[in-house]
């Protein structure tokens, strides 16, 4: 019987042109698996929709022309740059600043991290061969993803966040990721996140770019949670209307512990958030949600797994999506449920509203079980806004539009209520009302 | 929730050791030679005395065939079939029966111990049953009995072998053989295109109701052979059918193969209704034998107004592959999947259903239950998908499995794809979520939590089962009255 094999796609041979010239650069860390993990997407290829986990998502199809490793900007680019970024602004946070995936250390607060927090960057971790290394790549089944291992072998830049056992730091930290430039690049970040025992730590990730830039970033955050600690997460993706933002979260969680994590997606083209959640403790509780409010030829696929091995795991998550225009929204969750895994409650949910009859939404939900004392459940639904509900609001006078807006904050909100910090869940609500003030 | 004490009786009662099909029946046989070629295809075209045009179908599809691969997106494992060690057509020796008396003995008394009543005689003597169902006995690679045929002839009724229909009305067998599943359709449907050796042709002519259940009946009996027989049925405008599947095999160490397609065609206000009650061999405790049960079903409104319905009740094969749909492509119309699937030794089911939205209005429902014991796999794979212009389509869907044991696994893979603002789908997998109402309703009348959730589940399992016309229903409460407290998505 006939075998069908791909043939390679020019941006998969112009990957592995710039891997082979990237290579001499990379000199001599061994803490990072580049090679290995470059053979590993050699392998692969740019997954196509054949690839299951990329059914709707077609890698292969959307990256047409590879865009270069984007080069370190001048002092003057960054601060130009970053003065457009207004995603988390009016926070009062330290500041990891990364202008097209280079960490720029003048406009960052390296000199003001809060007490019990250690930052460092990525290359001067590797140079000195920071023990916190070893917690690279938490997520076993992340490393069998071509996308996050693509962000392994050409790993450019990042930082490795150390929060000390019992530390509850007041500020965030903010992780500000600002695009520039008028030329095509693409970006491999990597941020490493370790909370020692009993500590609680937040985190804000912001990713903007202007729109028309054809961009590629791929961003990956490693995070390891110790036990008892709580780690709480809101990232908003504002990227240029030209960008193909990948990106990566790896969650692994230890006993008791407690993980919040929000996702607002409004930008990029096409966007795709792979979230991997580890469950290696008993008794923890994760929350992952999730909000993407789309427009014409918009693209955002959410694809989660959390893996469930240990006794006794709570896990919510929720995903909302707004569709408008012609836009696709891409959910695919998996709940693994381990044999060890008794006692696990999760429940994971995608909802949809189709504002068009362009609009498509496309579902995939699945459990996997394997311990048979558990409570484990989930649901989708898609559908246009209710009429009954439209009619309630405009028979008191107000406008379809506003109605429909209302309607439609309303279902996005619950998504992101969840979020603790106070200044991010109003920073995500302030992101909501504009995009729906943008759309009229 | 923890299985209840009832629920794990229930199940080891049906435990796998005592399958009760599992004798064989000797008797001589006549068969193609091994393996698959082009030479076998010709051969169990010339024994059917086939046309030529259906023999090209044939051998198009087997070249097709060669040049695909069998798939492995399913969740089940085992052991690749060698395509050129087994029998693609075995037939008892005895030639063509015209009448009962005809038949050898031996396959009587064989469908006598399985419970199928081939003599239309004892039907009618015996306490007389509400329903009379015509049986199609298929045994191995070709139909060996028909029961009343005359009376449905009466009716306008077409219910015989295909391979009969093939010579009586070759214009319907063409006209919509393939035309559901075509022979390019996937490995297993392709590979019964070329080598499908028998299987029950049904038409009901515009405005009639069938007078009574429509049946087949396949039996496995030899070894070293596969089964591949087609099925197809037509619906003309504005009748109704009701047609039930059964199927048992003996018990052998090695597996063998069943591969059919069955092909259901409903037009303006016609309703199909098919029920299967699959209880193949599932292997023993270890995973040895069984059978393999890779199964292309697929029915299409084609009609506006139309309806089509699958229940099933799956608790046999080593493996299932196997997902009954329905193509809404007539406006208003309407498909419903019921199934329960019950696993247990080391056997893998991956099931479930597609329901393709087409047409304006349409509605689908699915209703799945799985339960899965010992060290089996139980999967439900579904699709729903509502097309452009699709307006108004509506699709509610639960699926719910049971754990019993910490050695077994349940799986849900729905896939989910609207591309209508219109189209409303709900997909839920909570027993919880289904019924807040009544089970408040039950608990006021002083019933615990679980109590209450068991009576709704299981009065809706009765519901589905209801479906199923008397004569299965009975087997089929049997093998699956279990209560469904403590399900997981």
């Amino acid at each position: 019987m006939a075998d069908v094999t791909n043939l390679r796609s020019p941006a998969e041979a112009g990957l592995s042109k710039l891997f082979e010239t990237a290579r001499r650069s990379f000199a001599s860390d061994t803490t990072i698996a580049r090679e290995e993990a470059f053979r590993f997407f050699e392998a692969t290829g740019l997954p196509s929709r054949r690839v299951e986990a990329f059914k709707y998502t077609d890698l292969r199809a959307a990256i047409t022309d590879v865009a270069p490793p984007a080069e370190a900007p001048s002092l003057d680019a960054a601060r130009a740059a970053v003065a457009r970024a207004v995603g988390f602004d009016g926070i009062e946070a330290a500041r990891l600043t990364f202008v097209n995936g280079h960490l720029v250390r003048e406009l960052s607060d390296l000199a003001a991290i809060p007490d019990g927090v250690r930052v460092t960057p990525l290359n001067e971790a590797l140079t000195n061969g920071d023990v916190v290394l070893a917690q690279l790549a938490p997520v076993p089944q992340a490393r069998e993803n071509p996308v996050y291992q693509l962000n392994t072998a050409f790993l450019a830049d990042g930082a490795v966040i150390s929060v000390a056992a019992g530390a509850k730091p007041a500020r965030p930290i903010h992780l500000r990721f600002v695009g520039s430039g008028d030329a095509p690049f693409s970006t491999a970040t990597r941020v490493l996140v370790q909370l020692g025992e009993g500590a609680e730590f937040s985190l804000l990730e912001s990713h903007e770019g202007p729109d028309q830039l054809t961009c590629q970033p791929n961003d990956a955050l490693d995070v390891v949670v110790g036990p008892q600690a709580v780690f709480r997460h809101t990232r908003l993706n504002k990227e240029g209307d030209a960008t193909i933002a990948l990106s990566t979260l790896s969650l692994k969680v230890d006993t008791e512990a407690q993980v919040e994590t929000v996702n607002l997606v409004t930008g990029a083209v096409l966007s795709r958030h792979q979230i991997y959640v580890h469950v290696a403790g008993d008794d923890t509780n994760v929350v992952v949600n999730g909000a993407a409010m789309l427009r014409n030829g918009q693209l955002a696929d959410s694809t989660l797994l959390a893996d469930h091995a240990a006794v006794g795991g709570v896990g919510r998550e929720q995903f909302k999506w707004i569709i408008d225009g012609d836009a696709t929204g891409v959910f695919q969750g998996k709940i693994i449920v381990r044999q060890v895994a008794q006692k696990t409650d999760g429940k994971m949910k995608s909802d949809c509203l189709l504002l068009t009859d362009e609009g498509q939404m496309m579902n995939k939900p699945e459990l996997e079980i394997f311990a048979d004392d558990v409570a484990c459940g989930h649901g989708a639904t898609c559908g246009a806004p209710d009429p009954d509900l439209l009619f309630y609001l405009m028979a008191r006078g107000l406008p379809r539009a506003i109605a429909e807006s209302l309607l439609v904050q309303a279902f996005v909100g619950e998504a992101v209520e969840s979020v603790t910090h106070e200044g991010a869940r109003a920073a995500l609500i302030g992101e909501i009302e504009a995009w729906l003030r943008a759309r009229g | 929730m923890p299985a209840v004490q009832e629920t794990i009786d229930r199940v080891r009662s049906i435990d796998l050791d005592q399958y009760k099909y599992g004798f064989e029946t000797t008797i001589e046989m006549e068969k193609s030679e091994k393996g698959i070629s082009e030479d076998v295809v010709r051969f169990i075209s010339a024994k059917k005395n086939e046309p030529a045009w259906l023999l090209e179908w044939r051998l198009d599809a087997y070249r097709r065939w060669l040049t695909m691969q069998e798939p492995e997106w399913a969740r089940v494992s085992y052991d690749k079939v060698n395509y050129n060690d087994i029998y693609y057509y075995a037939a008892p020796k005895r030639p063509a029966a015209m009448s009962l008396d005809e038949i050898d003995p031996e396959i009587l008394k064989t469908y006598e111990k399985l419970g199928i009543p081939l003599r239309e005689v004892e039907v009618l003597e015996g306490i007389a049953p509400e329903r009379r169902v015509a049986v199609d006995a298929v045994f191995d690679s070709v139909s060996v009995a028909t029961t009343f045929k005359k009376e449905l002839s009466k009716a306008g009724v077409i219910f015989m072998p295909i391979s009969e229909a093939v010579q009586e009305y070759p214009e319907l067998v063409q006209k919509y053989l393939g035309s559901v599943v075509p022979a390019t359709d996937n490995f297993f449907a392709t590979l019964n295109s070329a080598v499908f050796s028998d299987g029950s042709f049904v038409y009901i002519p515009p405005g009639v109701r069938c007078p009574m259940e429509l049946s087949t009946y396949f039996r496995i009996n030899e070894r070293d052979t596969g089964q591949f027989e087609r099925t197809l049925i037509i619906a003309d405008k504005g009748s109704y059918v009701s047609y039930l599947e059964g199927c048992t095999a003996p018990k052998r160490d090695d597996n063998q193969l069943h591969a059919a397609v069955v092909e259901l065609v409903a037009l303006d206000d016609a309703e199909i209704k098919y029920s299967t009650v699959q209880n193949w061999y599932p292997g023993d405790n270890d995973g040895k034998g069984g059978i393999y049960n890779f199964v292309t079903k697929r029915g299409d409104c084609r009609g506006a107004r139309s309806k089509i319905s699958w229940t099933q009740v799956e608790t046999g094969s080593a493996i299932t592959w196997k997902y009954p749909s329905c193509i809404l492509r007539g406006d208003d119309s309407r498909g419903e999947f019921y199934s329960i699937a019950v696993s247990n030794g080391m056997q893998q089911v991956d099931s479930g259903t597609k329901m393709i939205h087409l047409g304006k209005n349409t509605t689908s429902r699915i209703i799945s239950k799985g339960i899965s014991a010992g060290r089996s796999q139980n999967t439900y794979r579904g699709l729903v998908s509502a097309h452009r212009k699709a307006s108004n389509a509506r699709n509610f869907t639960n699926c719910d499995s049971l754990l019993i044991g910490d050695q077994c696994g349940a799986h849900t893979v729905p896939y989910i794809e609207s591309k209508n603002a219109s189209a409303v789908f709900e997909h839920e997998a909570t027993t919880s979520k289904i019924s807040e109402d009544q089970k408040f309703y039950c608990q006021q009348r002083g019933l615990s939590e679980e109590e209450a959730t068991a009576l709704i589940v299981n009065g809706f399992v009765r519901d589905v089962l209801q479906q199923l016309p008397m004569e299965f229903a009975v087997e089929a409460q049997k093998l699956i009255s279990i209560s469904l407290e403590g399900s997981v998505g």
